[in-house]
């Protein structure tokens, strides 16, 4: 499985796909695709490791989950994307594909408040259970005081 | 029968419970009275002293027990980040803090140093007062690196304590980012001579000058 | 394998049991901040929820306030037993999206670094896994004090190289900061040859060890397709027979230049890790041996003598860049929008990933063997929370 096959493959499968690059192969899809797509990646192009998975703030234009798998005997990664679109904050959870999602999706909705829908256990990982807000988004200024401590 | 509760009802020492962080100061800096040793050891000490030429013995002890103290310091092993693996260093064959009568112990309920190397974190503070409340008295703190002093590379983050001293009281501050074992050595020299210089007074000397 | 949560943990009773045991966040044997909630049945672990996050350090928010040239030297603090590989993934990132060429001889020279510095944080790994498993080893502390002697020579090469014994800010954007200075080749020499014939001595006193074989063996096993599913990296990858190394797979750095073996065992238990990092001992070292040998002249950076820190500008792209750390993979996936400062950086620790394994492979184990198996996964908890 080359880059040029999976592109083509993939390309075949989802219509709606932006594929481009060759390392990592960066897809593009729309958000109701995205447990498809991933399902896709492992079963057929044989990307079973999973490397992250994290998400962007793009400020106005809302947040995009990014999420990395690699095809390691034959060399071949994946850059999976999704737009949620602005003020959305809900995306389909990949656990039930990938195992290794589960704590990287935590972290995601830690700290960014995106709640994966068919997660098992989604809850604050990093962060105590009584924080406000989600720091990595662009509104939280950095130095946020956190009263008693400051 | 139903146990009564005390009335009015002792407010529980929850760090969430406070409205700022002076009133959580005011309530959790405060060193306990009877720091110096235990009322018992104090009973037993003026009784000899009162007796002909007890002064003599109580003198004498107290240097014993001075010199004693001073030089077994047990750290607990208390490791929160990098400045623990500069910590284990000073700990292990090179540096041997062992000269120096310290033995790195697992408990804290045993140990009368608290070695508070690295960030101090939101989520880890209440935990490491917890540490600091369960060892016995007199204790003391040496706050490790630029972190613990003041929030050192990380001050800016929203996850992170401005230096251990707004959450317990610190008796010597090790600069450094991460200090060096030499550093450390000489941080806890300083530490000895404070020791002594309390077991002759009864006074806790002031922290050496805080530097980041 | 379902984990059970502590929140809704049913409390029916089987016949048998179930205690809840709390293990941290300061445990002498965690390897840092780490709490784990285990759910016993008698002696046997039944269920465990892991509670990470006692040293989340802001490490993501703050790259996106500090630029290019300030990174580096707080990004050492991430992985800080191997501060070198987590510097190297950074400024590779950086270089990525730039496009920036780096002299020869700074390539090798962030080879020989990252090579001595993998040999470090192995011997700690070592040593501290062999405290943790303690009583066993018959005074497991014999192997920790040896294996800190030998930590020692290296982190005196790299005192006398950049002036920091743990934290270095040895890379920068473009190159590297600092120069050998004069005679440390053959003191590296000279170290790396003693180290060597110590591991030999490490070998022999341990896996001669009965107690040490059945302590570690059978324990732990990662199945192959759990690791890859997990994403888990480095020695405990190639420990369950996936023979994976970033290194031989898209080489960086002029890692192609060097001949090295890529060592996998296929039993995936705590013994088979502990042969895989065992081995990359002396592959690391051959690396170092190379590298000395044929160590070219020339510049050390290609983008010498930064007048402020804002110098280093980086154009509109994004790169996702991977090295392979002592741990594993150490990836930095940035996004630059074209000023001094990146838009949003993310760190994929490979503590991180090592450490999701947990919940799937304790349970079914007795409570002593949690101790051992968190060892053979050697998590730094600065890179697990960041």
């Amino acid at each position: 499985m080359t880059a040029d096959q999976a592109r083509v493959l993939i390309a075949e499968r989802f219509s709606g796909a932006q594929v481009d690059g060759a390392a990592p192969v960066v897809v593009s899809v729309a958000r109701d695709a995205w447990l498809d797509l991933a399902r896709f990646a492992k079963e057929t192009l044989g990307c079973r490791f999973f490397s992250f998975l994290s998400a962007v703030d793009w400020k106005d234009e809302g947040l995009e989950v990014v999420c990395k798998v690699d095809n390691l005997d034959a060399g071949l990664s994946l850059l999976l994307k999704t737009r949620l679109g602005p003020g959305v904050s809900a995306c389909p959870s990949l656990v039930p594909v990938y195992a290794g999602a589960n704590w990287m999706e935590r972290e995601c909705y830690d700290m960014f408040g995106i709640a994966f829908e068919g997660h098992p256990d989604l809850r604050r990982i990093l962060l105590g259970d009584d924080w406000v807000g989600h720091p990595l988004l662009k509104s939280y200024a950095v130095d946020t005081p956190y009263p008693p401590y400051r | 029968m139903a146990v009564k509760g005390p009335n009015p009802p002792v407010l529980t020492p929850v760090w969430r419970n406070f409205k700022d962080l002076q009133e959580w100061e005011a309530l959790h800096q405060k060193r306990p009275e009877g720091d110096k040793h235990s009322a018992l050891f104090e009973r037993v000490t003026e009784g000899i002293h009162s007796f002909p030429g007890g002064f003599l013995v109580t003198t004498v002890a107290d240097n014993f027990f001075n010199w004693a103290r001073k030089s077994s310091v047990w750290p607990v092993t208390f490791g929160l980040a990098c400045c623990a693996i500069e910590m284990m260093a000073t700990f292990a064959s090179r540096f041997d803090v062992e000269r120096l009568g310290m033995v790195p112990w697992a408990s804290p309920r045993h140990s009368d140093l608290m070695i508070v190397s690295g960030t101090v974190t939101i989520k880890m503070a209440p935990m490491l007062t917890r540490i600091y409340d369960q060892m016995p008295d007199p204790k003391w703190a040496v706050s490790m690196g630029s972190c613990a002093n003041s929030g050192g590379p990380f001050r800016h983050g929203y996850h992170v304590v401005k230096g251990v001293d707004r959450v317990i009281p610190v008796d010597v501050y090790v600069p450094g980012c991460p200090p060096p074992p030499e550093s450390l050595l000489n941080g806890l020299l300083l530490l000895q001579d404070q020791i002594a210089h309390f077991r002759r007074t009864g006074e806790r000397p002031a922290p050496n000058p805080k530097e980041d | 394998m379902t984990i059970a949560a502590p929140r809704h943990v049913e409390l029916d009773y089987t016949g048998s049991e179930r205690l809840t045991m709390n293990m941290g966040p300061q445990h002498p044997s965690a390897h840092g901040v780490f709490r784990a909630i285990l759910q016993l049945e008698g002696e046997t672990v039944v269920g465990v929820d892991a509670v990470i996050g006692y040293l989340h350090r802001c490490h993501e928010k703050l790259a996106e306030t500090l630029t290019y040239a300030q990174y580096p030297s707080i990004a050492s603090k991430t992985d800080y037993v191997a501060a070198m590989t987590s510097e190297f993934a950074y400024v590779r990132a950086a270089e990525m999206i730039g496009k920036i060429e780096v002299p020869k001889r700074a390539q090798y020279l962030r080879v020989i670094a990252a090579e001595l510095q993998r040999v470090a944080s192995h011997l700690l790994w070592l040593g501290t896994w062999c405290l943790d498993m303690g009583g066993a080893l018959g005074g497991g502390a014999t192997i920790f004090l040896y294996c800190i002697r030998e930590r020692e020579m290296i982190l005196d090469l790299f005192e006398s190289l950049v002036g920091a014994r743990l934290l270095y800010g040895f890379y920068q954007v473009g190159g590297v900061r600092y120069d050998l200075p004069a005679g440390w080749v053959d003191t590296c020499r000279q170290t790396v040859d003693v180290i060597d014939t110590r591991i030999d001595e490490y070998q022999r006193m341990l896996e001669d060890n009965p107690f040490f074989q059945v302590r570690t063996q059978g324990v732990g096993v990662i199945s192959r397709e759990l690791a890859q599913e997990v994403g888990i990296a480095g020695p405990l990858l190639r420990g369950s027979g996936v023979a994976f190394d970033i290194r031989r797979g898209e080489p960086y750095s002029s890692y192609e230049d060097f001949e090295f073996r890529v060592p996998v065992e296929t039993s995936g238990d705590c013994f088979g890790r502990y042969k895989v990092r065992m081995a990359e001992f002396r592959e690391s070292l051959t690396i170092v041996r190379q590298a000395l040998d044929r160590l070219p002249d020339g510049p050390i950076s290609s983008r010498p003598g930064l007048k402020s820190v804002a110098q280093t500008r980086i154009p509109k792209g994004e790169a996702y860049a991977r090295v392979e750390g002592a741990r594993g993979e150490v990836g930095c996936y940035l996004i630059a929008d074209g000023s001094a400062k990146p838009y949003r950086m993310k760190w994929r620790g490979a503590s991180f990933s090592n450490l999701a394994i947990l919940p799937h492979i304790i349970p079914g184990h007795k409570v002593a063997d949690v101790v051992a198996i968190m060892g053979s996964v050697d998590p730094v908890f600065g890179e697990v929370d960041r």
